[in-house]
């Protein structure tokens, strides 16, 4: 494969790409070369400036300085339907897919003159093109009622329809399961043996190391490294992506203790697409991480709210303790112990346009902050203090609107915010998602020390190297339907992907 | 229960209902291209108002009438391009601003009739559109005088409907006004104008809001009163959402509305007309379609960013 390469026809160019939003320096003389029939992978931290350069490339952005080419020709800047016309096709991170539409009306979608009546032979190209390069996916189906992995096809199909001859995919692998990923990867090598090149972004080392052919490493805005995958390895990349040796904390193992929280034959009704559990019965024990896998959407959501007290059981009970719970609310589970980081930092975990002290007493103003109604916010902001120091929050002082923090800073907030009554269960919903490594190696380090105190943590995450990292013991959620428990150490990333592919509950019921 | 019989096999009856259901159609047919590209279009009962007067004054001041037609169809369009203007580059509330116009296009009807007209104590009558007479089919019995005997705005309404319904599902412009409504970041990354097609839309339903309204004036009465479009604009809101966003279960349900307006006006002059207050007639209407929009509307499929102003480079 490698033979050869150095000959190949340079399809893309990129040179010297600089841009800037306000004071942050997003993309500094960043340059690129892609060859005909090669995989690049672009490899960085989240706020690297992956996304924007691609977005450059594609024209949604215009570049301060840099050049754009190709196939030899300059690409005019700004332009998405110029980068389209030129063979270039974007696979985004959120799919831009219309859900009322058809597999094939979105595929059309744009490729013909808005004035003159529809062309035969789409169908035919679309189905050629799903054969030819393994892309198994109904051309009249609704996009709506689609997987996620199926849309991931609807939109490669896309590209292809468009003639794209370099296909950039955006964090293509974020939304599947490991299986799902082979079969992309198993289409991306169709393609480049085809001819097509590829740009493919990525943090996942291990991703990057079998896919690409070289990677390009940037932090901060610059190209930092450009290494040939098969004279590196994943230790050397890392280190390049975060500019020094990475270590995230991994837990050691410990001896349950009592069982502080269980769900006992707990469902939900269904709320449109997104199950509702299916009899979920878990354990919580004390001083031990239990960690969550499965892709989002297959009943996450409806664990958090019942656990959180944001919604009650359609039957099966909730037992804190040693009794089963009677009106479960938000309030009674702050009240019994239970704290919360929610998935959504921006919507569920804070109010934008709150400051820090503000934000901190959310869960706690009407019982720890006030007395006869009236606010105690002497008190409120010692405590948001307390907070910023103990939690290594980095802004100009408690007044600061929580708008205007990184997501780490406002992360650790809302850590500091649900620690500070000493919790018996902590749920943390995808805790780390969006941050930089060094915010993520310390929320990582709090929960385990939380579980060393002998608090339950339930860790629920779409990242299998998180889970099999922090977690004691691991369940796999697919379809609202909850795995065995699983002890640390017992499984592998393969045999996890096929639980959450949902194949496993399948067997097990056969059985 | 014979009177409601003798009623609902009647000719006249469905005459009545045909007509009445005509400016319904065009309006909901406006709105409905609207909602579908993704913006609520509620300077329609304004619209309606602007197209009933402008047409007729066209017509007043001696214009043919399909001149008057495609003078209330520009101004409709003018009002189109204000409230487009404001909800899609600028991405204001659509709610604010579709009352704000409503509000300013009544306003202005009413302005530009003092203006026009100072001393006039009863608004002018004009020679409005007459039935037309079809051969053969005029002629049959009960269905000629039913269905056969309209005039040519009626035929226009129904027209507009299928090839508003063609063009939603059969073109590349349909296509396209389908995708914005649902997910305007698709359009935008297949190289095609979110902004474009929205304000296109909204200024082509603006149009035909007006003509539904011109109707009134030029076609189902003769004259121009400032009340005569008297919550039409919000039935045809309604439609829209009883007609799932779907232009032909939209006519189905603007036939429905005008059924009950029809039987309504019937049943006031039977002898429970002369028990009841006449007030729980006009209301009947109403009444049955909020009991038929909530058995329709439970699955419709809303466009998923209907109301979303579209913000280039946002997440």
């Amino acid at each position: 494969m490698t033979l050869g390469k150095e000959e190949a026809e340079v399809v893309l160019r990129l040179d010297r790409i600089s841009k800037r939003f306000g004071a942050l320096k997003a993309n500094n003389a960043v340059s690129l070369t892609l060859r005909r029939g090669e995989v690049v992978a672009l490899l960085g931290e989240n706020g690297a400036g992956k996304t924007t350069l691609m977005n450059i490339l594609f024209g949604h952005y215009v570049a301060d300085e840099g050049v754009v080419e190709v196939f030899g020709q300059p690409l005019p800047p700004g332009n998405p339907r110029a980068a389209l016309s030129a063979g270039v096709g974007m696979v985004h991170q959120h799919f831009t897919l219309a859900g009322n539409l058809t597999v094939l009306d979105n595929i059309r979608l744009g490729t013909e003159g808005l004035w003159s009546p529809s062309v035969s032979g789409a169908r035919a190209k679309v189905e050629q093109l799903s054969r030819d390069f393994g892309l198994a996916v109904h051309p009249d189906a609704k996009v709506g009622r689609l997987s996620v992995g199926e849309r991931q096809r609807v939109e490669i199909l896309k590209a292809l329809y468009r003639n794209a001859r370099i296909l950039i995919l955006d964090e293509p692998t974020a939304v599947l399961t490991p299986q799902e990923a082979e079969a992309l990867f198993a289409t991306l090598r169709k393609a480049t043996a085809l001819g097509l090149s590829v740009i493919f972004i990525s943090h996942k080392l291990h991703e990057v190391m079998a896919i690409a052919d070289r990677c390009v490493v940037l932090r901060h805005g610059r190209v930092v490294g450009e290494v040939d995958t098969h004279a590196t390895d994943r230790g050397a990349l890392a280190a390049l992506m975060v500019g020094g040796e990475l270590s995230l904390p991994r837990a050691e193992a410990r001896a349950p203790g009592a069982v502080l929280m269980k769900l006992d034959r707990v469902s939900t009704p269904d709320r449109g697409a997104a199950p509702g559990l299916k009899a979920v019965t878990l354990d919580l024990r004390a001083g031990q991480i239990t960690g969550l896998a499965g892709v989002s959407g297959n009943g996450q959501a409806a664990l958090a709210e019942i656990l959180g007290g944001l919604s009650v059981p359609s039957s099966g009970q909730i037992v804190l303790g040693d009794h089963p719970v009677a009106g479960w609310s938000p309030g009674e589970a702050l009240a019994r112990g239970v704290a919360r980081i929610p998935e959504d930092r921006h919507h569920q975990g804070s109010i934008a346009d709150f400051d820090l002290t503000e934000n901190a007493v959310l869960e706690g103003y009407r019982t720890r902050f006030s007395h006869r109604g009236w606010m105690n916010w002497r008190a409120a902001r010692e405590f948001a203090e307390g907070i910023i120091k103990g939690y290594d929050v980095r802004c100009p002082g408690p007044e600061t609107r929580i708008r205007l923090l990184s997501g780490g800073n406002m992360q650790k907030l809302i850590l500091g915010r649900a620690m500070a009554p000493g919790p018996r269960v902590i749920l943390a919903n995808q805790p780390v998602r969006g941050l930089d490594v060094g915010a993520i190696a310390y929320v990582q380090s709090q929960l385990i020390a939380a579980r060393d105190r002998g608090a339950t943590v339930l860790l629920i995450s779409e990242d299998l190297d998180e889970i099999m990292g922090l977690s004691d013991v691991i369940h796999v959620m697919s379809q609202g339907r909850l795995s065995p428990a699983f002890a640390r150490g017992t499984m592998t990333a393969a045999e996890l992907g096929l639980w959450m592919a949902g194949q496993r509950f399948g067997e097990a019921d056969a059985a | 229960m014979n009177e409601i019989i003798d009623i609902l096999i009647s000719a006249s009856f469905w005459a009545a209902v045909i007509r009445i259901a005509s400016p319904l159609i065009l309006a909901t047919m406006g709105e409905l291209i609207c909602e579908r590209a993704g913006v609520l279009n509620l300077g329609i009962e304004g619209i309606m108002v602007i197209g009933a007067f402008t047409g007729w004054m066209a017509v007043y001041q001696g214009m043919p009438l399909w001149g008057g037609v495609a003078v209330a169809m520009g101004a409709g369009m003018l009002f189109g391009l204000l409230h487009s203007t404001l909800t899609v580059p600028f991405g204001l509330s659509q709610h604010v601003v579709g009352l704000g116009v409503t509000l300013f296009a009544t306003a202005s009807a009413s302005f530009a009739y003092r203006l026009m007209l100072p001393e006039v104590t009863s608004p002018p009558k004009i020679e409005p559109f007459q039935p037309l007479d079809i051969p053969l089919l005029s002629d049959l019995p009960w269905l000629g005088e039913a269905i056969f005997s309209q005039t040519a705005l009626t035929w226009a309404a129904f027209a507009v409907a299928g090839i508003v319904a063609f063009t939603l599902y059969r073109t590349p412009l349909g296509l396209a006004v389908r995708a914005v409504g649902e997910n305007p970041a698709a359009v935008e990354a297949q190289g095609l104008s979110v902004t474009g097609l929205r304000m296109g839309a909204v200024i082509m339903g603006s149009g035909l809001m007006a003509v539904g309204g011109a109707f009134l004036t030029l076609s189902a009465f003769s004259s121009f009163f400032f009340e005569m479009v008297n919550g039409r604009g919000w039935i045809c809101i309604a439609l829209v959402v009883f007609g799932a966003w779907k232009p032909g279960k939209a006519v189905l349900g603007a036939i429905l509305f005008a059924a009950f307006d029809a039987l309504q006006i019937r049943l006031q002059q039977t002898e429970l007309g002369a028990v009841l207050p006449y007030q729980l007639f006009l209301a009947l209407p109403f009444i049955l379609s909020i009991l038929a929009l909530i058995l329709m509307s439970r699955r419709a499929e809303v466009p998923a960013s209907l109301m979303v102003p579209y913000n280039k480079g946002e997440r």
